[in-house]
């Protein structure tokens, strides 16, 4: 297979086959918890993405050069060390140079150390066992991914605010409904990409 | 010792993890493709949810306070990694199943909530009681939902046949959507019996048992995001 089949392979099953919220189950809890407006979504998105990326660019040559050999048996402890470190580094960097960002992203931050769709992602990219580059892409296409899940069922959120539930479905059950239906729909997208 | 019994069923059914408190949402639809998963998974959380509520809770007065998350979480990976190393050594069909989620344990906001909120603050014993309480409750939601949708999606009950060769199964049930669908409806069916005792109904994502709220510090995700949005515009 050559270089951009691949990577085109990759983004279409990190954003639509094989969607980290919709397929894998990882990240439920700020899919559930911040969806309810189209804006939070995509800020919350934009900050799971970015760090996933970085966790990845740190963790993958830390992994090979590091751990593999030897401490094999460290992986879980150290990367979720190392992701609870740059969560606060990127926290510190914002806040002291880029404060508008800062300001729309910075509340999101620490719900994100303990958000398991970043250190799935980063065990996920050591365990298939993806080089350097193609690690990188994959983090990038599951952040998409994932905000592609949370804005489109923030817009469903957002039109179930006014309709009619039976008693018995209100609040979170009819919430995790929707989701199901969402997540039906991508079912549909099986078999793109190879 | 009647307090100690009581903070041991807390977390069986007034408090129950999954249904109530609506933590480790992730797990609980994942691995619920079978009921055996969802006993593996549920013995494996308890097992680090009561090392790491005796050992956090032997250490809270010795970590400070403004390390605390980082702490926990070393604390709790080390367990996680122990786990790990026993179900790939004894179980390994186990540990198939569960794949990347058993080291996912780390980041269960069960067992962070519960060094949060109880373990930090209490002596060894309701600790050590309190993650056990809070691991029954945990496992037994999961093989409920395991044999609900290993019922409904492949006609087995525990690998045992019920309905198999006579009924065509919903396979449906085994794939994501069923996965929320089962989980909605047992929320529903929970809601339903708190309200007939008069408690209160889960009606959102629950901040107020969420591990990272002592670091945001806000009363609810939710919130938190709106009002921020609006001083932003």
């Amino acid at each position: 297979m050559n270089k951009v089949t691949m990577i085109t392979s990759i983004l279409l099953a990190g954003i639509l086959t094989n969607n980290m919220v919709l397929s894998k189950f990882l990240g439920i809890c700020p899919f559930l918890g911040v969806s309810k407006k189209v804006k939070t979504a995509v800020s919350m998105s934009i900050a799971v993405t970015i760090v996933m990326v970085i966790a990845t660019a740190v963790t993958w040559p830390l992994n090979e050069y590091v751990l593999r050999e030897k401490y094999n048996y460290l992986q879980t402890v150290v990367f979720i060390l190392v992701i609870a470190a740059i969560v606060q580094l990127i926290e510190i960097f914002l806040k002291k140079y880029i404060p508008p960002v800062y300001k729309a992203l910075g509340i999101y931050l620490p719900l994100i150390t303990t958000n398991c769709a970043v250190l799935g992602i980063t065990l996920l990219n050591v365990q298939d066992g993806l080089n350097y580059g193609l690690s990188l892409i994959n983090a990038l296409a599951a952040g998409l991914g994932f905000m592609l899940a949370m804005v489109l069922f923030a817009g469903v959120r957002e039109r179930l605010e006014t309709a009619n539930v039976p008693e018995f479905l209100k609040g979170l059950p009819i919430t995790l409904i929707a989701a199901a239906l969402v997540s039906l729909s991508f079912l549909g997208f099986a078999g793109i990409g190879g | 010792m009647n307090k100690n019994l009581k903070t041991l069923t807390n977390g069986i059914i007034n408090e129950n993890p999954t249904l109530r408190l609506v933590l480790g949402t992730c797990p609980t639809l994942a691995v619920t493709t079978a009921a055996i998963n969802g006993v593996g998974m549920g013995i494996a959380a308890t097992i680090v949810l009561i090392c790491s509520n005796a050992v956090i809770s032997l250490l809270r007065n010795v970590i400070p306070n403004k390390v605390r998350i980082p702490a926990f979480i070393t604390i709790i990976a080390g367990f996680v990694s122990v786990v790990q190393m026993l179900v790939k050594a004894f179980t390994p069909s186990i540990d198939k199943a569960l794949g990347i989620f058993l080291p996912l344990i780390v980041v269960n906001c069960i067992i962070l909530a519960r060094a949060e909120m109880f373990a930090s603050k209490n002596a060894v014993v309701p600790s050590i009681l309190d993650g056990l309480g809070m691991g029954i409750g945990f496992t037994c939601t999961l093989t409920l939902m395991g044999m609900i949708r290993e019922f409904l999606g492949n006609g087995t009950i525990f690998d045992i046949a019920v309905t198999k060769g006579h009924i065509a199964p919903m396979i449906i049930f085994l794939l994501p959507p069923g996965g929320f669908f089962v989980f909605g409806m047992l929320i529903a069916a929970s809601n339903a019996l708190a309200k007939k005792k008069g408690k209160t109904v889960v009606e959102t994502i629950g901040c107020e048992n969420c591990p990272s709220r002592g670091i945001c510090g806000k009363v609810s995700c939710e919130q938190t995001a709106e009002s921020e949005v609006e001083t932003n515009e």
